[in-house]
């Protein structure tokens, strides 16, 4: 009766068996990025005595006469124009506090927030004390980035119907710096389900609703049983989108359908534990070899 | 302890090193996918694990936050099996919180704080059998890896003196003998001391050569996790693509 058997070996890092190398100048903290002090110095560098010297691990950009050093991995930093994905931490006396992945809570004001049925008024007395009744602690919303304050606090509103309080999902948290900055951040998949790609790392898997006419900023909590099909759909695409980010590879909507065509052949056992990190290897392989196939599907327009 | 000298008439010392030695490190950064920056250190026996959660809004009392500084709040903890009797108190005793103290101290020198007013930096480490320098290592590895931005590296190690030797990197036998221990913290680039801490009694006339060996051996650890971040930046880097 023959076995297979597989022994432990240490893997070798993935960049060598892709064979390729970087061609960016990469620094740790002390390192002396120039001695030229014709430069302007950017974020993740800091001055000291006469040099130029990093403070994060990354990679050197260089723009004209700004150098920057950009670290691999930071927290959510708002520009304006943004679509974020967060949950709500407080209630405060005119808005509320969000947690968005960034340095500081943002700030979602209530002058801010779409009143239900998409009403323009003035917001009086008795809306501050509803203001629980729109959204609690817990909660989960998608957003606009409106302002950026200087310390970096952000300013959030949800002025168009289709943003608001999010219903029945799956939520992913990733790095920030893996999302890819597109046109529309909200994609319906061919699947079967939806996905909104915050720019701070947060991603919401939701089933595509039938009905789209009915855009009410998310007043209406949809609490109807989600199918069992969907639900497998939703699994699928959550351990596709773990597994793009192990590999550290960009997130966009093609990604993630390229992934999720490629893992149709395995079962999904449950949507609990992570897939195995071989599943994750072989899929981002199977995906990289895709993506030799269609180069134009890769030039991704950034806008 | 008779029958077990420090240092042999040929110069070594009980575990086969010579006195400027370092120990075995091993270090690895990214062990936790849902912390902002983790990393795992073995320096010989010792095995220290760091993990880093921050810049953050400040949690619990508002009153806390400074208005320019961000505030960096360290815990220490070790395992209940990691000493020769078993601890029942992991952390909150007072040796975790001294620790904790002297950690906070070294990294509000190193990180560059002045970056994110009003927001705190959490770090949490534990170790086996640890020493202070374990844990000052794994933690800069878990700040490098979180993106904070840091002056330089921090890299600590300690140092004792035996019979007019300087000996590098004590391990738990040398440090159990009682001789005088040194502990350094250094940011290697420039050579400043970010804590340096001793107990127990020692001729000043010997400080000097035991703060070098101290130094020297802090500068070896730099180039070794110099060697390990590199590496995991340009993995990343690579990962990513151009």
């Amino acid at each position: 009766m023959a076995m297979e058997m597989r022994l432990p070996v240490a893997r070798k890092p993935l960049s060598e068996r892709l064979g390729r190398d970087t061609k960016k100048h990469l620094v740790v903290p002390g390192d002396t990025i120039t001695t030229d002090t014709g430069f302007m110095r950017g974020h993740g560098t800091y001055m000291g005595e006469e040099k130029l010297i990093a403070s994060v691990a990354g990679s050197v950009e260089r723009v004209n006469k700004l150098i920057c050093v950009k670290a691999l991995k930071t927290r959510y930093i708002g520009e304006v124009g943004d679509i974020v994905v967060g949950r709500i931490t407080e209630v405060q006396q005119k808005r509320w506090k969000v947690e968005t992945n960034s340095r500081l809570d943002s700030v979602l004001l209530l002058s801010s927030m779409n009143l239900p049925g998409g009403e323009l008024r003035r917001r009086s007395a008795e809306d501050e004390l509803a203001m629980r009744g729109f959204l609690q602690e817990g909660d989960l919303i998608s957003a606009e980035v409106q302002a950026v304050f200087s310390d970096g606090a952000v300013s959030l509103h949800t002025r168009s119907l289709k943003y608001g309080k999010l219903g029945q999902g799956v939520l992913v948290q990733v790095s920030p710096s893996l999302v890819k900055r597109q046109k529309t951040h909200f994609h319906d998949l061919p699947c079967g389900a939806s996905v909104i790609l915050g720019n701070n790392g947060f991603i919401w898997i939701y089933p595509t609703p039938e009905h789209k006419e009915e855009e009410a900023g998310g007043f209406i909590a949809n609490l109807e049983p989600v199918s069992l099909a969907d639900r497998e759909v939703i699994s699928r695409l959550r351990n596709c989108i773990i597994s793009l980010v192990t590999q550290r590879m960009m997130l966009y909507d093609t990604s993630i359908l390229y992934c999720y065509e490629a893992s149709l052949p395995h079962q999904v056992l449950s949507p609990g534990p992570l897939p195995s990190s071989l599943i994750c290897e072989l899929l981002c392989c199977l995906f990289r070899d895709n993506m030799h196939i269609s180069p134009i599907l890769s030039q991704h327009p950034s806008v | 302890m008779a029958g077990l000298e420090l240092l042999s008439d040929q110069g070594y010392r009980v575990d086969g090193r010579r006195a400027g030695e370092l120990r075995k490190i091993q270090a690895r950064m990214g062990v936790f996918a849902q912390a902002d920056g983790s990393a795992y250190i073995e320096q010989g026996n010792t095995k220290a694990l760091a993990v880093v959660y921050g810049p953050h809004e400040i949690r619990g009392s508002r009153a806390r936050a400074l208005p320019d500084r961000a505030l960096v709040n360290c815990q220490y903890s070790s395992a209940t099996f990691s000493t020769g009797e078993r601890k029942r108190r992991p952390h909150g005793d007072r040796k975790s919180c001294e620790m904790g103290l002297q950690l906070r101290q070294t990294f509000e020198a190193a990180i560059l704080t002045q970056l994110h007013p009003r927001s705190q930096i959490d770090i949490y480490v534990q170790a086996d059998g640890g020493t202070y320098a374990a844990c000052v290592n794994a933690a800069t590895l878990a700040v490098l890896d979180a993106g904070i931005p840091m002056r330089d590296f921090v890299c600590a190690c300690s140092a004792g003196f035996v019979d007019g030797t300087a000996l590098a990197d004590l391990s738990h036998v040398e440090e159990a003998a009682g001789g005088p221990q040194l502990a350094l913290a250094l940011l290697p680039a420039s050579g400043q001391i970010a804590l340096l801490e001793m107990d127990a009694r020692l001729h000043e006339d010997h400080l000097e050569r035991v703060l070098e060996a101290a130094a020297q051996a802090a500068r070896d650890v730099h180039t070794l996790l110099d060697r390990v971040v590199r590496q995991h930046v340009r993995e990343a880097s690579i990962l990513l693509g151009d």
